[in-house]
């Protein structure tokens, strides 16, 4: 339908017969809180589509004045779900700041290990609890049972699955920073503690198997593809550049490496960006109806510059992966996509469990190397006043950015995280989506639901991307022809409230 | 003649002449709960963590000598009940965020909230403004945490002999200062070494640029909660982390 923003359906034009306003509110199986608004004419024709953060959480306001070594710990309560990303981003800025620009080698790869501990358990989070009722009942099927639980009813194997490779990666977690969540591990310049040789052992006994089911799970998405594929080819897809760091040698390396932009060509736009230099790559833009900013490319700007971040993003922005059954399984990922880059939203459950494979694999080097109990956990040199860390958080790259006075207090903080990237490809999915599905239908939950599952691949964490505290169900709000609210999706996916014919 | 003895909790406890029921309990390796008390400081019964009951009378067992034949209560509903809403009023008057506080494991007064099972805080939390002091060098002063314990009052004035703290202020509007024209710590002869820098119970006085080097697991009160700490080393009577 007509819009007369910079992008179709963001904004409503003028309509001569009024609105009405459909809110999908709370989102649910997402991180955090946000909500979906859709305006639709008396026809039901979708006129306006958009996702809403609608927290504020302050966190680059209130650690001001605080001393740097606190930071890595408190700016991971942002998220339960990832805290260990942004424990990482805030140490490797700090590392910076006290002068500890190259770690002990067993700092940096117990921080590796930590990391791809939490790649595993978030992927395998999202991947089975969050995602895979949708992607094994059908989008629209019966809401009473598209959840982990109904999940753990018609397919218990891949429920347990789920849950013991999330255990397996909190685990890990657990032992190098102290506990499965908010741990203490990383400090600025390094570590506080190293993996003694038989924890390493205890960690290797399982590993075989978390390979082996993540393996299975790089295989069950490809089966849903092959099955399916004008859907999983097609759904809500919208054309975007890309965004992540790359690692050395341009393999894919989710804890360091340079920023790497392509076009939705595949075409390199910047590449081996230092993340100091974060600010020239990007910009972000501000709007009235969402917490979340929207960034761009700031050689591109606003309209055309933005992109996506994530596992989508990083398995076709690398050359290659390191570890070779991930490396077999991104091969023919790409394969899939004939020599065009894949922007299917539901071809980030594809990519994150190629790249969740390369974490079980990267982990079992990784215990093998006796470094990790190695003795060096620190390093220091000269002092500087600001540090940035970037790291591939499990939804993006994720950007930490801090200056420090003479005094050891913060001065300023900046936080762009990995859902704030993909902020206008979820709005231009939920679009696609609405104008694809919703679009002069009578309005049911399993419709609207197919809004949810477009904003799910992303594997969106709404607190994280506004700061936010509190909690992250979302809502879908509907408005007749006057702008008076008629139906409102809030709390449990079967909570479809009608105001007056839905 | 017989070594004089009083009842705590039903238990004999011998003690010489001059204790208080504090050190009496201490050296019995019973834990009596207590903030401003330590073992080498004069006692001075602010807190009112450690009331006890001694004869029927509440009473402050720092403070109080102990006597032969007198009955203690200590490890009662009653009186945990009353402990636990002192820790309460503290945890509100001040900013403690424990998440993100590198005494977290090492606190005494988070080891006494877990102790007494101190589940939520309560009343409504103050919220006061009190910036942090990062003028020194060496030591962070961090006043958000100060529970008024005195014990760097105590410590810098009798054994450092600096007079560097202070407490300013009455009833609700009292609040630590530093001695110096400015009121920065950097103003001041304060050094890492003095033992007034050593024995805050908790995250007001920190040596910079230390916070969470210890591993979770290897913190003070991470081995073992700590009634169980006083039981298993009798005699300690430790109050901050040099105890």
């Amino acid at each position: 339908m007509m819009a007369n923003a910079d992008f179709p359906l963001e904004s409503a034009s003028p309509i001569a017969g009024g609105v009405r306003r459909v809110a999908l509110d709370p989102l649910s199986r997402v991180e955090g809180h946000g909500k979906v608004t859709l305006l639709l004419d008396d026809a039901g024709h979708v006129w306006q589509a958009r996702l809403h953060i609608v927290e504020f959480r302050g966190f680059e306001k209130f650690i001001q004045g605080r001393p740097y070594w606190e930071v890595p710990v408190m700016v991971q309560r942002l998220c339960g779900i990832c805290p260990v990303s942004h424990h990482l981003a805030a140490a490797k800025a700090l590392d910076h700041v006290v002068g500890a620009d190259e770690l002990p080698p067993t700092a940096e790869k117990l921080r590796r290990l930590m990391h791809a501990g939490q790649i595993l358990q978030s992927h395998a989070l999202h991947f089975f609890h969050l995602s895979s009722p949708d992607l094994l009942f059908g989008f629209a099927s019966d809401a009473a049972r598209r959840n982990i639980v109904g999940i753990a009813a018609a397919h218990p194997e891949v429920a347990r699955q789920g849950v013991l490779l999330r255990r397996f990666g909190q685990e890990i977690i657990r032992l190098t920073a102290g506990k499965r969540v908010h741990g203490t591990g990383a400090i600025p310049g390094g570590v506080n503690r190293a993996l003694s040789p038989a924890e390493r052992a205890d960690l290797l006994a399982g590993i075989e198997q978390i390979i082996a089911w993540s393996r299975q799970a790089v295989q069950l998405v490809k089966r849903l593809h092959a099955a399916d594929p004008e859907l999983y080819d097609h759904f809500g897809t919208c054309r975007s550049s890309l965004l992540s760091i790359v690692g050395a040698g341009g393999v894919l390396d989710f804890y360091d490496g340079r920023l790497r932009a392509r076009d939705a060509d595949g075409r390199v736009l910047a590449d081996a960006v230092h993340a100091r230099d974060y600010a020239g790559l990007i910009s972000e833009e501000v709007k009235s109806w969402s917490y979340m900013k929207f960034p761009f490319l700031s050689a591109i700007g606003p309209r055309e510059g933005w992109y996506k971040v994530g596992p989508l993003a990083r398995v076709q922005n690398c050359e290659a992966i390191a570890t070779p059954m991930a490396e077999a399984e991104r091969r023919e990922f790409i394969a899939h996509g004939c020599g065009r880059i894949v922007h299917a939203p539901l071809a980030y459950h594809w990519a994150r469990m190629i790249e969740m494979l390369h974490a079980a694999e990267a982990i079992e080097d990784l215990l093998h190397d006796d470094e990790l109990s190695g003795s060096e956990l620190r390093s220091s040199g000269a002092r500087h006043h600001e540090g940035v860390g970037v790291i591939e958080a499990p939804r993006g790259t994720l950007i930490h950015h801090y200056r420090v006075g003479d005094d050891d207090l913060v001065t300023m903080c900046n936080l762009i995280v990995s859902t704030t990237h993909n902020n206008q490809p979820m709005n231009e999915a939920v679009r696609r989506v609405a104008q694809r599905y919703i679009d002069g239908q009578e309005l049911t939950e399993g419709l609207l639901n197919h809004i949810e599952v477009a904003i799910r691949c992303f594997d969106p964490c709404l607190s994280c991307a506004t700061h936010a505290l509190g909690r992250m169900p979302l809502v879908i709000e509907l408005l007749d022809a006057s702008g008076r609210l008629v139906g409102r999706l809030a709390g449990a996916p079967d909570a479809l409230s009608s105001g007056g014919g839905s | 003649m017989n070594t004089p003895t009083l009842l705590l909790d039903g238990l004999p406890v011998p003690f010489s002449a001059g204790q208080t029921i504090m050190e009496a309990a201490t050296a019995a390796g019973v834990f009596i709960p207590h903030l401003c008390h330590h073992p080498d400081f004069k006692p001075q019964g602010s807190c009112k963590l450690c009331t006890v009951k001694a004869n029927g009378r509440y009473v402050s067992a720092c403070t109080m000598p102990a006597k032969d034949g007198m009955e203690v209560e200590n490890d009662s509903p009653d009186l945990n009940d009353k402990r636990r809403t002192l820790l309460q009023m503290l945890f509100v008057e001040g900013n403690h965020f424990c998440p993100s506080c590198e005494k977290s494991g090492d606190c005494l007064l988070q080891a006494l909230a877990y102790e007494l099972e101190m589940l939520t805080a309560h009343f409504a939390q103050f919220y006061p403004d009190r910036p942090v002091d990062a003028s020194h060098p060496d030591v962070l002063l961090d006043f958000n945490r100060c529970i008024l314990c005195e014990l760097c009052v105590r410590a810098s004035r009798d054994v450092d002999r600096k007079n560097v703290f202070a407490l300013s202020g009455r009833g609700i509007g009292k609040h630590l200062i530093v001695n110096a024209e400015s009121g920065r710590l950097a103003d001041t002869g304060f050094s890492l070494a003095d033992k007034a820098a050593h024995v805050c119970p908790v995250g007001v006085i920190l040596a910079k640029r230390q916070g969470f080097l210890q591993p979770i697991g290897q913190r003070r009160y991470d081995r073992q909660p700590i009634a169980m700490q006083f039981a298993s080393l009798p005699g300690s009577g430790g109050n901050g982390p040099e105890a």
